[in-house]
């Protein structure tokens, strides 16, 4: 019964002929089609996340050397010669080279770590599992969107690697820097090539995210309705759901850069003399590609930050043994997050010249959106309050989530005033704010996702121990790195300078900028620890014995230890309740799956 | 087991679905265009497009058409008639490939004009979002070229009408877009 709902027989025999026998999973599959070209969405999940952690060693390299640079300024390190020889003559960090590794930080981190890596991975991993699908609407449009994120990476990577070098004009790539390869070595090959590539990231974006929307509204087995689903879904529904309608919009301004640079339009430049050239354009407007940039940018930073929120909501409930706090406060304040996601692009552009009256009206809405930030922190405590917690790596990550997103949060409020953004913006209390709120924290929601899926995912666990190092040192270095900035920032040292040694005002934070780049290259290392843990642990690691390790009432944990292609041998299970009866009736957990009882109270 | 099929029944195909969600993104994109072509054509020294080519008013007359035939092409498939529907696919497909080329000519009618990529004004936007809106009139030629394959050397028989309409709507999507944008730029332009 639930099979005739949940699955379409008109999918089944155009799109998986060789799932002739759905449900078993016994079909040949050859290497290739296994685990390469595969349209398993548990296999596509695990390409995302392996090629993310390999863009993540990437980037998190290039923050390693950027802040060798800002640590210590005129400082030689001869063993940068040997390995970059002229970006790092004489073992120095060049100026185009610290250019290059910011951006590409930026660049790296956001779009292809915390975008691709992260709701890639988890989006087209719990997807069919937690809402009970054989797979995604469409397996092929999901293969397709890893693999031209795949193209996408190739074509990045092979930027680090031209003469020119990559792009370097900011992860904002602002015109008319960007527009212009006379401006700057940056701006020549190498912007193309970011164009190109984002153009394929933005494309494979789209692809998933209609997989995910279509997946989850049409795809749930029998007794799953929408208040039914687990938070991680609601969670991944929206940013699907802002994915698709904001990134055709940086799609076109990237597309109108591109006509700016190759074809001599003047869609983002006017008035410009390079280099004491005076240059023919006229009647551009920079400000326009800003507009059109943030109109993605700020959904953005929601898209990496709600499948965080999501995965920490249903970690937090399964390992406190609780209920989570307020189910439909969780909805409804993720429902408002992506409504305000679309309303607050411009305070990105407080400082533009933007109209001082537009202005208070984006303050307005962006300190709104304090109100469900604070009902879903509010909800978290409430869920661990009393609770038997069980301190898992998992749980660890995200509670570690939940401080991390009070502090930088707390943070937003200051710059999302217009007046205080006077002083305060292009500063490192910029960097510290958005280093926190949305960069560690999204990665804490990451981790604590990979510790609690592992087993589901492998049918290992990863080591604990190490997951306990990887925990307190990132938690701690991750304060260490980046509370200091604030008060850098506060007094007005901006972010992006290559050497500010120039300043005696700021020669006061020379220790504290060395102290800061000792202690990322300790997290840098711990990180490349818990690398090795999972590599390891996919191998080695100590072996999955009962189908649901940590007692939780998901659909995920119904499936075999390792479910093949098709998840669930047999019919697929029917929902009878919320996923969050934790400690209900004097029992510790029950299952989606089990019938309401006679005398059950009602949660 | 009739209540659940009845229920099946009533549920968009997910392919369907994904279409009309795809369809709200491509929307997206254009919005962002046209947005920025609002924004722009209100600031000083906007030069717009003074008289529109004449090819692109042969090109709505081919993409009208075509959207007929598609439509003509799906209920000839839903009744059956399969030589009916191979004929009316192959007419959508050359009327998609027309309307390609008569756009073609309608960019070259413009440059003639002294409208080249130079500047900023509203011959460069229109450019762009034709240009752009033809890309996914080719995206639908290339769908309607698989079609076409299956139709005419397909060995297997399908009764599943989803593709077609699947196509169909797409079809009728990007000759609705093409209306909205003409209309846009004859309006604003």
């Amino acid at each position: 019964m639930s099979e005739a709902l949940s699955v379409h027989p008109e999918i089944v025999t155009t799109h998986d002929v060789h799932h002739d026998e759905h449900g078993g999973g016994h079909h040949k599959e050859t290497f290739i089609s296994k685990y390469i070209f595969s349209m398993d969405h548990k296999t596509i999940g695990k390409q995302f996340l392996i090629t993310g952690i390999i863009w993540a060693i990437v980037g998190g390299l290039f923050s390693v050397l950027f802040r060798l640079q800002l640590g210590y300024p005129g400082q030689s390190f001869p063993i940068l010669e040997t390995f970059f020889g002229h970006w790092a003559k004489g073992g120095q960090i060049q100026p185009e080279f610290y250019y290059a590794l910011v951006t590409m930080h930026g660049t790296v981190l956001v779009f292809f770590v915390l975008t691709a890596g992260l709701s890639g991975t988890f989006a087209n991993i719990l997807i069919p599992l937690q809402i009970g699908a054989r797979d995604m609407a469409s397996p092929m449009l999901n293969m397709l969107s890893y693999w031209f994120f795949f193209l996408a990476s190739v074509i990045m990577m092979s930027s680090l690697f031209i003469q020119t070098g990559p792009a370097s004009g900011g992860w904002t790539i602002y015109p008319p820097l960007s527009a212009l390869g006379q401006a700057s070595d940056g701006s020549k090959l190498g912007m193309d090539l970011w164009l190109v590539s984002m153009a394929m990231f933005i494309v494979s974006s789209l692809l998933g995210g209609l997989n995910y929307i279509s997946t989850i509204l049409n795809m749930r087995t029998k007794g799953m309705s929408m208040t039914r689903m687990p938070l991680t879904i609601w969670a991944m529904f929206f940013t699907a759901v802002l994915g698709v309608l904001s990134f055709p919009v940086l799609l076109s301004g990237a597309i109108l850069l591109l006509f700016d640079r190759n074809l001599g339009t003047s869609f983002f430049l006017s008035d410009i003399v390079v280099n004491g050239e005076v240059l023919p354009n006229e009647g551009g407007s920079a400000i326009l590609f800003q507009h059109l940039f943030w109109f993605l940018g700020h959904p953005e930073v929601y898209i990496i930050l709600l499948p965080a929120m999501g995965m920490v909501s249903e970690i937090m409930s399964v390992n406190s043994r609780k209920p989570i706090f307020g189910y439909m406060a969780m909805l409804g304040s993720l429902f408002a997050i992506a409504i305000l996601a679309f309303l607050v692009w411009a305070h990105h552009m407080f400082v533009t010249g933007l109209n001082p009256f537009l202005g208070s009206i984006f303050v307005l809405l962006t300190l709104l959106i304090a109100v469900p930030s604070a009902i879903k922190v509010f909800n978290w405590l409430t869920t661990l309050w009393r609770g038997n917690i069980r301190f898992t790596p998992a749980m660890l990550f995200a509670i570690g989530f939940v401080s991390l997103f009070i502090s930088g949060g707390l943070t937003g409020i200051f710059l999302g005033n217009s007046t205080i953004d006077i002083h305060l913006h292009d500063t490192m209390f910029v960097v510290a704010h958005f280093h926190i709120v949305m960069g560690v924290a999204s990665f804490f929601g990451m981790f604590a996702g990979v510790y609690h899926w592992f087993p589901k995912m492998f049918g290992r666990y990863l080591n604990n121990t190490l997951g306990y190092i990887h925990f307190w040192v990132t938690m701690v270095g991750a304060y260490l790195i980046f509370w200091p900035m604030h008060y850098e920032g506060l007094a007005g040292m901006p972010r992006r300078y290559l050497d500010k040694s120039g300043w005696v005002s700021f020669n006061q934070f020379g220790d504290l900028d060395k102290m800061i780049t000792v202690v990322s290259i300790i997290v840098f290392a711990v990180q490349l620890m818990f690398v090795f843990n999972f590599f390891y642990s996919i191998f080695k690691g100590r072996k999955v014995t009962t189908q649901n390790p940590w007692g939780a009432n998901t659909l995920e944990w119904t499936t075999p230890i390792r479910p093949g292609h098709g998840n669930w041998v047999g019919e697929i299970p029917e929902v009878h309740r919320w996923p969050y009866d934790y400690g209900k009736d004097g029992r510790d957990f029950i299952p989606q799956t089990e019938p309401i009882g006679a005398n059950e109270s009602k949660h | 087991m009739d209540i659940v099929t009845d229920q099946q029944r009533k549920k968009l195909h997910p392919h369907k679905f994904t279409l009309w969600v795809a369809i709200a993104s491509i929307l997206m994109m254009f919005a962002g265009l046209t947005s920025a072509f609002i924004v722009k054509s209100n600031q000083a020294n906007w030069q717009g497009v003074e008289e529109m080519p004449k090819f692109f008013w042969y090109s709505t007359v081919a993409i009208l058409l075509s959207s007929l035939a598609i439509q003509m092409a799906l209920r000839a498939f839903r009744q059956r008639e399969m030589g009916k529907y191979r004929s009316l696919i192959a007419t959508t497909l050359v009327l998609g490939v027309l309307f390609i080329v008569f756009q073609w000519l309608g960019f070259g009618e413009l440059w003639d004009q002294q409208i080249t990529f130079k500047g900023a004004g509203g011959g460069q936007f229109l450019y762009v979002i034709f240009g752009l809106h033809a890309l996914h009139v080719l995206g639908g030629i290339v769908a309607l070229i698989v079609m076409f394959i299956k139709a005419f050397f397909g060995k297997t028989k399908t009764y599943s009408s989803v593709p077609v309409e699947v196509a169909a709507t797409y079809w009728h999507f990007v000759d609705g877009l093409w209306i909205y944008l003409l209309v846009f730029f004859l309006i604003i332009g």
